[in-house]
């Protein structure tokens, strides 16, 4: 009777629900045969910031860019490697001076052409501080940087000066230091050419982005949803090989994923951790998980002098060693993580840099030689350790809790190592802004452009924009330096493996493995990819 | 009658400004919203020191807070994060989670009055007790369990629904989030009316009522159910706000940007703006609706007089 009650109930509120909802059709693809004009839609989040290609600094505003934009440089889906898009060539004689050739023919979706002035004002934009760019430090090795984005006071000067338009095509770029691979960085959005459009009306512009890229923006309700569609007239050979895309916003990827299985969603770029078990039965063969470009690491607040001693690095060590990865990896992320060996991601390729097994014996369990590293250098210090984390995203709090019981286990203590979690990421950002660290704490790095370079230098580097723990060493140093000047490529890269090796002889972080994309899809898709930046593929997948 | 909304509504502002001052003081002791917005890294110091001046986050509180009261009676409420009003914000969250309340509420008055009404009328049959154990069921379970379940099952094993809502929101999409949304208070409504007409049942006028040879449809609907009401009222005057504030959990499983999800997005994001303004106004419809509750048991009950 009970039951018999309940059901009556929700069959007659699905029955009403039926007929209001089921003639509202369904809005993805609709099945138009493999012809390239099937409309696919995605889940989405909601971007943090304003879509400027400059001020996007997080995955889901670099969805949208990565479809609407295409860069001087494009770094190859499959394999990372820098190739030339909008560049015609980029010269150089010494590594610091640079003379950049845009390709004929390239235009904006509105019918502007792209020159060489598109680049200089889109970078000019970027770096200017009054229109506050969260990735103007991206143009900080540009001479003229300090004028246009004082560290504080205001800006003397509204253009770099290093940036010189010499013709309709060609424009120079003059650095305040040699920096070898700078080309190469040029693939991250943030070097975006920007219509003229962009600056006459910037509010509209906002409102609906203009680009050069395979799609254009159709329509865009902020904060749920934004339909791309394919632009016919796109020049490159990168064409669309879909109709478009309908970016829908998921609160929870659980919802997405349930969408994704209802047949209400046809693609979803992140697999709840919870659903890594069914996936292989839900979704059979549609179910993608490649490396990407994360690695997570447990760094040191090396400004707490109990971090900082003599013997410091045998105690982070051991620590190192006392962690499990391979089963942490097994059990909590169900293999969509790999065991760290080396500081980089293996998304880099062997040559980029990547070394499987730099890290030596120090990335080992080892709960032996690790309670005996531990006690040689000192002891934990204070007796035990707090690893912080924030606790409003991700699954932060499975894996710390497993690290501490990995630790604990290993060193025979069951109080080693306990988990001290913050309520929210800006909370967590806040106290490692203002040195609050009493013990190591949760440090990801997504890499901004598939080079060494960004593995080492930001995160490592005397006070680099990203060096939390605040890490000093002064070979680290001259060796990065070293590299930078170095114009032979794989030279450069083999000094910056040796700074990595200081990395690792003084541990300044524990790396603990690397983070994989995923990826389902529905029956009706084929063709998908992600890339090294685990953004899927959008122009190369076919519906139908 | 008109004195006594009058000191109602002044009563309401000293309530709203503690409310708001709560508010703001608590997101701003969550820390730096700034530093949340550059990703795993340090802003650079000057892009932060300038995002600080733009909304204002580099002056006292209290001067924040005063500032930010003064805009509000100009009816500006900031600028998120992402660069929208939260005017903008509000205009298209607040009619998505007005309709769900009122599909919720719905159900809550449809439903849960009329069982109400028939297991209290028919006290120890078995519908009231099925009706008591299923309302006991409600109540202990969870509801984002009730809602993952609904959705698991008309959604994707039945295929009878949508799993999630769409941008445009219509009722009909709403009718399964509002059902979950209003399962817990649909129980209490059920078991608060069962009492109320049990009780009344019993009294004089009803049996006067009867006695006077009235049809049974009148003594049901005029005399008992009007004043059992009055206790039902009050619950679903104060649930509107509830319903309202609390649809977080709801709007999330089934993917409802109304104001549940601003409010989350605001709140990991420690966007002061977002979540003062949110509150700010769901503690005004709370107000408001109290107000209604206050003066609707006047017209239930003519022996209520307010001066």
């Amino acid at each position: 009777m009970r039951g018999a009650t309940h059901a009556k109930w929700a069959a007659c509120a699905a029955a009403v629900a039926l007929a209001a909802t089921a003639c509202g059709g369904s809005d993805s693809g609709s099945g138009s045969g493999g012809d390239g004009s099937g409309v696919l839609s995605s889940s989405w989040g909601d971007p943090q910031n304003p879509l400027e290609p400059a001020n996007t600094n997080e995955v889901q505003g670099g969805k949208v860019l990565d479809m609407i934009f295409r860069g001087l440089k494009r770094y190859d889906p499959k394999t990372g490697a820098a190739e030339d898009m909008l560049a015609e060539k980029i010269d150089t004689s010494d590594s610091q001076n640079f003379t950049v050739t845009v390709k004929d023919g390239w235009k904006f979706s509105n019918g502007e052409a792209v020159t060489a002035k598109s680049f200089v004002d889109a970078w000019n934009y970027g770096a200017s501080l009054k229109n506050n760019q969260k990735n103007a430090y991206f143009f900080g090795y540009i001479e003229g940087y300090d004028k246009v984005h004082p560290d504080s006071g205001t800006q003397t000067a509204d253009t770099l000066s290093g940036l010189k338009v010499t013709g309709a095509r060609t424009f120079t770029v003059k650095l305040t230091q040699k920096f070898s691979t700078f080309p190469d960085t040029l693939g991250y959005p943030a070097f975006a050419p920007l219509p003229q459009a962009f600056f006459d009306d910037h509010a509209a512009w906002i409102k609906k982005p203009v680009g050069n890229g395979p799609y254009t923006v159709d329509s865009y309700t902020k904060g749920s949803k934004m339909s791309l569609r394919k632009w016919d007239a796109y020049p490159g050979t990168d064409k669309a090989q879909n109709g478009g895309v309908d970016l829908k916003v998921y609160t929870d990827n659980n919802t997405a994923y349930t969408d994704l299985m209802a047949g209400n969603l046809d693609l979803v770029d992140d697999v709840p951790a919870a659903q890594l078990k069914n996936v292989k039965s839900d979704l059979g063969g549609r179910y993608l998980n490649t490396p990407a470009g994360i690695i997570q690491t447990l760094a040191f607040p090396f400004y707490d002098k109990d971090w900082n001693k003599s013997g410091s690095e045998k105690v982070r060590k051991g620590l190192s060693m006392a962690i499990n990865r391979e089963q942490i990896t097994n059990t909590i992320f169900q293999k969509t993580r790999t065991p760290a060996t080396d500081w980089t991601s293996p998304v880099l390729g062997t040559k980029g840099g990547f070394q499987d097994g730099l890290c030596g014996d120090g990335c080992d369990y080892n709960p032996d030689e690790a309670k005996k590293l531990v006690k040689e250098g000192g002891g934990i210090p204070g007796g035990q350790v707090k690893i912080t984390y924030n606790a409003d995203t991700g699954s932060h709090k499975e894996w710390v809790d497993a690290v501490c019981n990995s630790i604990n286990n290993a060193l025979g203590n069951d109080k080693a190592c306990v988990g001290n979690p913050v309520g929210t990421f800006a909370d967590f950002r806040t106290r490692i802004t203002q040195k609050k660290m009493s013990g190591p704490f949760r440090a990801g790095w997504q890499m901004d452009y598939p080079l060494i370079q960004n593995f080492l230098q930001p995160l490592y580097y005397t006070n680099a924009s990203s060096n939390d723990g605040h890490w000093s060493n002064k070979d680290f140093d001259k060796l990065v330096n070293q590299a930078n000047t170095e114009t032979d490529t794989t030279k450069a890269i083999g000094i910056f493996q040796n700074a990595e090796k200081v990395v690792r002889d003084n541990m300044a972080a524990i790396p603990l493995w690397y983070q994989n994309g995923s990826a389902g899809w529905s029956e009706q898709l084929s063709n998908v990819a992600l890339n090294p930046f685990s953004v899927p593929v959008y122009n190369e997948i076919k519906v139908g | 009658m008109g004195r006594y909304v009058v000191r109602r509504l002044l009563q309401m502002i000293p309530v709203f400004i503690g409310a708001t001052l709560l508010i703001f003081l608590m997101v701003n002791v969550m820390g730096d919203p700034i530093a949340g917005l550059c990703g795993e890294r340090q802003c650079d110091a000057a892009t932060a020191a300038q995002l600080k001046k733009e909304f204002g986050l580099d002056k006292p509180v209290w001067q924040q807070y005063l500032t930010y009261m003064g805009n509000v009676f100009t009816g500006d409420f900031g600028t998120a994060f992402n660069g929208q009003k939260v005017t903008e914000l509000m205009a298209t969250a607040f009619p998505i989670t007005i309709r769900l309340t009122i599909v919720a509420i719905l159900f809550e008055i449809v439903i849960g009055v009329t069982l109400g009404v028939i297991t209290g009328l028919r006290r120890g049959s078995a519908v009231d007790t099925s009706a008591l154990l299923l309302t006991l069921v409600v109540i202990s379970v969870p509801i984002f369990v009730t809602g993952l379940l609904l959705q698991l099952l008309l959604g994707v094993e039945w295929g009878w629904i949508k799993p999630s809502v769409s941008t445009d929101a219509t009722f009909g999409e709403l009718i399964v989030p509002g059902l979950v949304l209003a399962s817990v208070s649909l129980a209490y409504v059920t078991r608060l009316t069962r009492t109320s007409i049990a009780e009344n049942h019993r009294s004089d006028y009803v049996r006067t009522a009867v006695a006077k040879g009235l049809p049974r449809h009148r003594v049901i609907i005029r005399h008992l159910l009007r004043n059992s009401l009055i206790p039902v009222v009050t619950f679903i005057g104060t649930d509107i706000g509830a319903l309202m504030g609390g649809a977080i959990v709801t709007e999330r499983i089934f993917n409802i940007h109304g104001v549940g999800y601003q409010l989350y997005q605001g709140i990991v994001r420690q966007n002061t703006q977002t979540v003062v303004g949110f509150v700010t106004v769901l503690v005004l419809v709370f107000l408001v609706a109290n107000l209604l509750v206050d003066l609707l048991y006047a017209v239930l009950d003519p022996r209520i007089r307010y001066a």
